[in-house]
């Protein structure tokens, strides 16, 4: 072949460049929207950090709300917090996996399996107002429970729990078949292949769900509200185990709501600092659930 | 020892129906595999090879909405009836077409099946992974890595592991589903050489697609068609000028469609 015919096949024709230049604009544009995203977080980061500067620092996270809420810290709201995602995870987590390695592993497709399917989705759809409503009558109520930390994590892991569930499911879903069917042809039971093989190479799937729904019920106020969290409780600065779980509890997101929108005469940089505190405890939590994510899929293995 | 009559049956299939929902793949075969025998068998794809296999070992439960009827024995024993399907599936050493390295290490790998059958002693373990690496013909290559993962292995390799997994149950019976698909001619020739050694402590199911590989290995050869077995002889029968079947002549010459 010489090179003109070369030229005459690979050379650009009109029609080419035209491609070319959809190509060029189509990129351009997406990667334009893309890039967009950036832009609301960063607004919303910088000006509350802005905003919040001036009580910005440790002392603020450690300190008790003094003078009527109008100064001092966020400790016990910071704590309260800490307390009702990490009891309400202590719930939904094994729930949430052993249901999910159920559906996906043991179930067979009958109509009982299939109402599961269905509540599970539903469940997922459910506002939650209706949650904490649910977690009121259910818990505080008829439990006995009263207005308690208890009742409040519970209300929280009923809500969390089909989307741990469906995160699970997916997780063990992208585990191939053919996995499987290798170790039963061997004489492994279901439980065997699960333990040997299904559950390691999910794990960092299963594990990412679960930490993103951290996030999600830290930044929740109308179930906790409801059903276990107040405006005010007096703790010692710092203390770690403030609270007993039959008591009630101060959390982030109610108190954000509380000082900016009850209390008068609130110092102008606190709520925003208290905003700034929530924001970095979720945006923390998520970084931790990428790196493992990324450390485990450095390790997967096939 | 007893001494094992010459034609003892191993396995015995009647009647054998299996659909996939309301597909009807395999239309009620009969045929025995008399112990220590290869027994071919072949058979353009979709024919139900691999469906037949699988309902042998009972692995065909894990797909929903089969229905299986007639019976399988083994050992004189229905399948269907077994209490604990574990250890029949045991008595069954199983080669998938696709090789399978579990994300497991090379060791585990092997070990898997002892240790669900509830072997614990290191040593004991250890002895089968090495003694079902060398049959499989892997375990020269392997031997210095035992402990990096079983999927890093090349496609050939993976697939020298599937056959070693598959005998570290000792089972009384191997199936080979298409099992030099990923191999090179060479080292398929090598596991050949072994399974002519196995054959006579075993009984061995070869399902091929190389018609050649049934007749250099095969005791008899069946031929299935379409869900139904069209010839089942000898092997010198089947591969003769004259099988009683012209559409096994066909087939074999490579004619059919
Ligand atoms: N899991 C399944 N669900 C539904 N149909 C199936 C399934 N597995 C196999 N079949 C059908 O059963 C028939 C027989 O398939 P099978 O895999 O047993 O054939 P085969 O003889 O092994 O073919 P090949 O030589 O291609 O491996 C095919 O028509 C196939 O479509
Ligand atoms: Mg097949």
């Amino acid at each position: 072949m010489n090179a003109s015919t070369g030229h005459a096949m690979f050379g650009e024709t009109p029609p080419v460049r035209r491609k070319l230049r959809q190509e060029a604009l189509a990129q351009w544009v997406f990667g334009a929207m893309a890039a967009a995203m950036i832009v609301p977080l960063l607004l919303i980061v910088g000006y509350l950090v802005v905003r919040a500067a001036p009580s910005l620092n440790l002392e603020f996270l450690l300190e008790v709300p003094k003078r009527g809420m109008t100064e001092g810290g966020i400790w016990p709201a910071f704590v309260g917090t800490l307390y009702l995602v990490f009891l309400s995870l202590a719930f939904s987590a094994p729930i949430g996996i052993l249901a999910a390695v159920y559906l996906n592993e043991y179930a067979r497709d009958n109509w009982f399996n299939r109402v599961i399917n269905l509540a599970v989705i539903n469940l997922a759809g459910v506002p939650s107002i209706v949650h904490a409503l649910f977690g009121l009558g259910a818990f505080v109520y008829a439990a006995r429970f009263g207005y308690s930390i208890i009742s409040a994590s519970l209300t929280l892991a009923i809500m969390t729990l089909p989307v741990i569930i469906a995160a699970t499911r997916e997780a063990l879903a992208s585990v191939p078949r053919s996995f499987r069917e290798a170790c039963w042809n061997v004489g492994a039971t279901r439980w065997q292949t699960i333990w040997a093989v299904v559950l390691p190479n999910s794990i960092s799937g299963i594990l990412t769900g679960i930490i993103l729904e951290v996030s999600r019920a830290a930044g929740e106020t109308a179930p906790v509200m409801f059903t276990g969290v107040v405006f005010f409780k007096a703790v010692e600065r710092g203390d770690l185990f403030p609270y007993y779980l039959n008591e009630q509890c101060m959390a982030l997101s109610m108190h954000l709501y509380t000082i900016s929108t009850q209390v008068p005469g609130v110092k102008e940089s606190i709520p925003f600092a208290t905003a700034i505190v929530l924001l970095a405890l979720v945006l923390m939590v998520n970084a931790a659930a990428i790196s493992l994510r990324v450390y485990l899929r450095s390790r997967k293995k096939w | 020892m007893v001494n094992v009559p010459a034609i003892e049956k191993h396995i015995e299939v009647t009647g054998l129906r299996l659909s996939y929902g309301m597909k009807e793949v395999l239309h009620g075969i009969s045929f025995d595999i008399r112990r220590h025998e290869i027994l071919g068998v072949i058979g353009p794809a979709q024919s139900g090879k691999t469906s037949l296999l699988r309902c042998i070992n009972r692995t065909i439960e894990f797909t929903p909405g089969t229905h299986v009827s007639g019976t399988i024995t083994v050992d004189g024993e229905d399948v269907r009836k077994v209490r604990d399907v574990y250890a029949l599936r045991r008595k069954i050493g199983m080669v998938a077409p696709l090789p399978v390295g579990l994300p497991l290490s090379i060791r585990e790998n092997v070990a898997l099946a002892p240790r669900s059958a509830g072997l614990t002693r290191k040593g004991d373990l250890d002895a089968i992974v090495e003694q079902c690496l060398r049959q499989a013909a892997l375990w020269d290559e392997v031997k210095d890595r035992l402990d990096s993962l079983g999927t890093k292995l090349s496609g050939g390799q993976q697939q020298r592991l599937t056959i070693a997994r598959a005998l570290s149950h000792q089972p009384e019976i191997l199936c080979l589903d298409e099992f030099s698909i990923a191999i090179d001619p060479v080292t398929t020739m090598r596991i050949e050489e072994v399974l002519k050694e196995l054959r006579h402590h075993m009984t061995i199911i070869l399902v091929t697609n190389l018609t050649q590989q049934a007749r250099r290995l095969a005791d008899r050869t069946m031929f299935l068609w379409k869900g139904e077995i069209v010839e089942l002889d000898t092997t010198d029968v089947i591969f003769s000028a004259k099988p009683t079947d012209p559409r096994t002549r066909d087939y074999v010459e490579g004619v059919f469609g």
